[in-house]
């Protein structure tokens, strides 16, 4: 396959980068993205520029790094990949091919495709976690869990931190993230304990690093490679509003949380 | 004060102002229904004279007032921010699958407000402060509210706007009930789908239903 791509080229975090159009020819339609990517990249080196920098690791859609914004899509056309699961095959002969980097406020590009998302960390310091050690391995029915919650919770877990969420979002919001995280915690006698002041530390970060709002437009759950649904959206909410209204009141950064 | 509020209480005030706001267009909608009975327009003055005299009403309108601003400028503030999160667009943008009108709530909502402040100065404003002709019904003198909306709809490009305001409004509420019911969250496998229904039988129920009066005045 012959390909026109148009890659969004910046060289730091401080310049102002721009597209810049690219040809790649005999793509075999059974590489994947990322290996299109690699050729390119190749084939730049031995001319001696600079190859296109993006993020890349497990390639098999497990660790989320791979974060591209392919033709108005975050990873590309397919829904529930990432874009190492793409497959040029999705893609025709002589196609034009936009590749952007995410784009959100709290997500800064560090380099061409390369986003900093350093933010989705820190909203899981302010409380992603139990703050307790949790001891070894208890007997596997001392306490009793209803398949249910077991199953919504390892839903929610399966969240892989990548940000697709946030890139396809019309208001850059990490409504999706941060409810899957808040969900697969609330959803657990362990993580119950916490509840309050996890809900309230992670939304109060989120909303401090300057991520947008919720519109409920449905945008994050149709590209989330994880397929997380946003009716963690209305759970995290829901958590939300009864810490507010029911519990003590929380003091953030108090301690522990 | 707003500012201070979490994205999440941004939301829920949003969420309970709408649906105070989607009570009180059933509740207008039914009354500015009467005006199509063949009656002399009797019913309808009769419902329109309740509504401006009855303490109850005058008060709740106070509360609707404070809804409308709440919802419009928490409206805005937020989609201010949402514009503040992605300083950069994409280049190319849009393609994921979400629901239509989701993405347009503060467009719609604008076009809502503008023609609005049209709405309150022909009629509201008039019924409020402005000289009324009275008719006779079951003895007794009252404001022929009716006879007012009657004039204003003889006029085509008066109609037009009107229709093309609720049609805007339709749009508006096709995103509403059910994005209320997220934002509070209550979401439920087997109730969800049906508030997404529900949501768009609403949006065609009440913008269907005002815009029949216009047309309707106009055509006889
Ligand atoms: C009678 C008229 C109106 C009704 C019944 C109504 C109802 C609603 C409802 C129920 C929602 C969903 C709330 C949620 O998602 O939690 C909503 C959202 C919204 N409305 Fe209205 N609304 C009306 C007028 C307006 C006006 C005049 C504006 C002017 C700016 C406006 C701006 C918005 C915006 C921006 C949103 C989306 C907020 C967001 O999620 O980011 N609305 N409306
Ligand atoms: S919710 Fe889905 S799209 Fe968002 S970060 Fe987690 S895995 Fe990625
Ligand atoms: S490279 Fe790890 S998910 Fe794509």
């Amino acid at each position: 396959m012959d390909l026109t791509l148009k890659i969004w080229r910046q060289k730091n975090a401080s310049s102002k980068g721009k597209f810049v159009t690219y040809k790649v020819n005999d793509i075999s339609p059974n590489s994947s993205f990322l290996e299109m990517m690699d050729i390119l990249n190749e084939s730049l080196v031995v001319k001696g520029e600079d190859p296109v920098a993006f993020d890349h690791d497990c390639r098999e859609g497990i660790c989320g790094a791979c974060s591209l914004y392919i033709n108005g899509r975050p990873h590309g056309p397919d829904a529930a990949i990432t874009t190492c699961q793409l497959h040029m095959r999705r893609f025709k002969d002589g196609d034009t091919i936009v590749i952007e980097p995410w784009r959100a406020r709290p997500f800064p590009v560090l380099r061409d495709l390369i986003v900093d998302r350093t933010s989705f960390d820190k909203i899981i310091q302010a409380g992603g976690y139990i703050s307790v050690n949790t001891g070894g391995i208890p007997d596997a029915n001392a306490i009793p869990i209803p398949k249910i919650n077991a199953d919504l919770s390892m839903d929610a877990a399966s969240c892989i931190g990548c940000g697709a969420c946030v890139a396809a979002c019309k208001n850059a919001s990490a409504m999706l993230f941060v409810s899957a995280k808040v969900s697969q915690f609330a959803l657990l006698p362990q993580g119950k304990v916490e509840a309050a002041e996890r809900v309230q530390a992670m939304v109060a970060e989120m909303d401090r690093l300057g991520f947008g709002n919720c519109t409920n437009t449905g945008a994050c759950e149709a590209e989330c490679p994880k397929e997380i649904s946003i009716t963690n959206i209305a759970r995290m909410n829901r958590e939300f509003l009864c810490s507010k209204i029911g519990a003590p009141k929380v003091k953030i950064g108090a301690g522990g949380f | 004060m707003a500012l201070k509020y979490s994205s999440i209480t941004k939301k829920v005030i949003m969420a309970l102002a709408g649906l105070f706001l989607i009570s009180f267009l059933i509740v207008h909608l039914s009354i500015n229904l009467l005006i199509l009975k063949n009656d002399n327009r009797e019913a309808f003055n009769l419902a329109a004279h309740f509504m401006v005299t009855n303490p109850l009403i005058q008060t709740f309108q106070w509360v609707l007032f404070g809804g409308f601003i709440l919802h419009i400028l928490i409206g805005i503030l937020l989609q201010i921010q949402n514009w503040l999160a992605r300083p950069k667009r994409y280049k190319v943008e849009g393609y994921s699958h979400t629901s239509f009108f989701s993405k347009f709530m503060i467009h719609t909502g604008i076009v809502i407000l503008a023609l609005l402040a049209l709405h309150l100065v022909n009629f509201f404003f008039k019924a409020k402060f402005g000289e009324i002709p009275s008719v006779m019904i079951n003895g007794e003198h009252y404001e022929d509210m009716g006879i007012l909306v009657i004039e204003k709809f003889r006029s085509l490009p008066f109609v037009l706007i009107y229709v093309f305001w609720l049609i805007f409004l339709g749009f508006h509420l096709d995103h509403a009930f059910h994005s209320a019911l997220q934002s509070l969250g209550l979401n439920h496998s087997k109730y969800t789908p049906v508030a997404f229904g529900l949501s768009r039988v609403l949006a065609i129920l009440i913008a269907g239903g005002f815009i029949l009066i216009p047309v309707l005045v106009y055509i006889s």
